[in-house]
């Protein structure tokens, strides 16, 4: 018999959703870096991880998917690259990472965007993204609790989140949100590294100590940093970068536990 | 979305609707797609046709039906449908990819503002589905 589905049930069959498995189905693990507040390093802690796990020859993908202020971009100098088209999008390699960016498509320019048309952007990105093989995708979050958050634990449903703070009490006081939402939902979170450290304080340390969480590492204030921003290769050398190597050696490269 | 990976994802989502409702073939697919995805059609149903799967899709007819581009404004409340001609080439190519990249390159033709909403005309969906048990 012939059998018409009318209505809302096909209607609302996103075909976007049901692909996005598929584009990461070879990617070994997700790890989103985010914070509760801008201004903390999550850009440059994610491509600092992202680097050394390449270096360490893992197989990486970076993704920005912070749309309205991208920044990855300049950290790694993507400058000229282009993504391929090949029944999808296929990642340019910048500095041994597969790369993706909001910027490859808004030309760089400032792109409004209001939550649900941040959401069909964050979809559509993922729906057309082929990652191929990756042993890590590190995923660059916009900062908080807003919608790529809320996309990215619907979306992918074996993210782990990577946490970042500074010594700031605002800091902590905004990023306990964000652990409170991830712990509520279920997801889980591989850590928290402390940023831009500059005294002997042991805040941020204890207070994540006392939820349970596992403290990564702290990172100190480099001053040397910024210059070295554009240029992965001296980024590399910065204390920055070897805080990261550290951390990631002494925390077995973010192995999920 | 590329017209490729489109067509993936409609042969996935129907795979999953016709599994969920138990059909074994699939007769008719009716499918609209947003103009502002300028979706080359030929490509696209030539890649329907590269990935359907041989049992269940073997002989079901895609009826495609392009949906105009609505646009209005939120700051001014101005509507207007895209005419495609008037976007620059580079714009149009970011914009077929990632549709909501287009706040970064057209405005508000009266008032100037990128804060607008798509009103009609983005997007794929599958609008009716009809098969066999």
């Amino acid at each position: 018999m012939d059998r018409g589905l009318e209505g809302r049930k096909v209607k609302m069959s996103d075909p976007r959703l049901s692909i996005i498995d598929e584009r990461l189905k070879d990617v070994d693990d997700i790890i989103a870096v985010s914070s509760g507040k801008g201004g903390v390093g999550k850009s440059l802690i994610a491509s600092a991880i992202a680097l050394t796990l390449a270096e360490k020859k893992y197989k990486v993908g970076l993704l920005d998917l912070d749309f309205t202020s991208p920044s990855t971009h300049v950290i790694l100098n993507a400058g000229e690259t282009h993504p391929t088209e090949w029944k999808g999008i296929i990642p340019p390699e910048i500095h041994s990472l597969k790369y993706m960016s909001i910027i490859y498509f808004s030309g760089n320019r400032a792109l409004p965007l209001r939550g649900l048309e941040a959401s069909n952007a964050l979809t559509e990105l993922l729906a057309i993204t082929r990652w191929g093989q990756l042993d890590y995708l590190i995923v660059d979050m916009p900062p908080g609790i807003g919608d790529a958050t809320l996309d990215i634990i619907k979306l992918i449903k074996r993210v782990r989140f990577l946490l970042v703070v500074t010594p700031s009490r605002l800091a902590f006081e905004t990023v306990k949100k964000l652990i409170e939402l991830l712990l509520e939902l279920n997801v889980p979170v591989v850590g928290v590294i402390e940023n831009m450290k500059m005294g002997e304080s042991t805040f941020i340390r204890e207070r994540i100590r006392e939820i349970d969480l596992k403290y990564l590492g702290e990172i100190p204030f480099d001053h040397a940093l910024e210059e070295a921003i554009g240029d992965p290769n001296r980024f590399s050398k910065t204390v920055f970068a070897e805080r990261i190597r550290e951390i990631l050696e002494m925390n077995d490269y973010l192995k999920g536990s | 979305m590329h017209e490729w990976a489109l067509a993936e994802a409609v042969i996935s989502t129907i795979s999953r609707l016709a599994e969920s409702e138990g059909l074994r073939e699939i007769k008719e697919v009716k499918l609209k797609i947003g103009e502002l995805q300028q979706i080359e059609l030929e490509v696209f149903k030539f890649a329907l046709t590269q990935l359907r799967d041989s049992s269940l899709l073997k002989n079901a007819k895609f009826n495609i039906e392009v949906v105009n581009a609505e646009i209005k404004c939120r700051n001014c409340g101005f509507e207007w449908s895209l005419e495609k001609e008037k976007i620059d080439k580079d714009a149009a190519e970011a914009i077929h990819f990632i549709p909501e990249v287009i706040h970064a390159f057209i405005r508000c033709p009266k008032c100037g503002s990128p804060d607008f909403e798509i009103t009609g005309g983005r997007g794929v969906w599958i609008e009716d589905l009809k098969g066999v048990r």
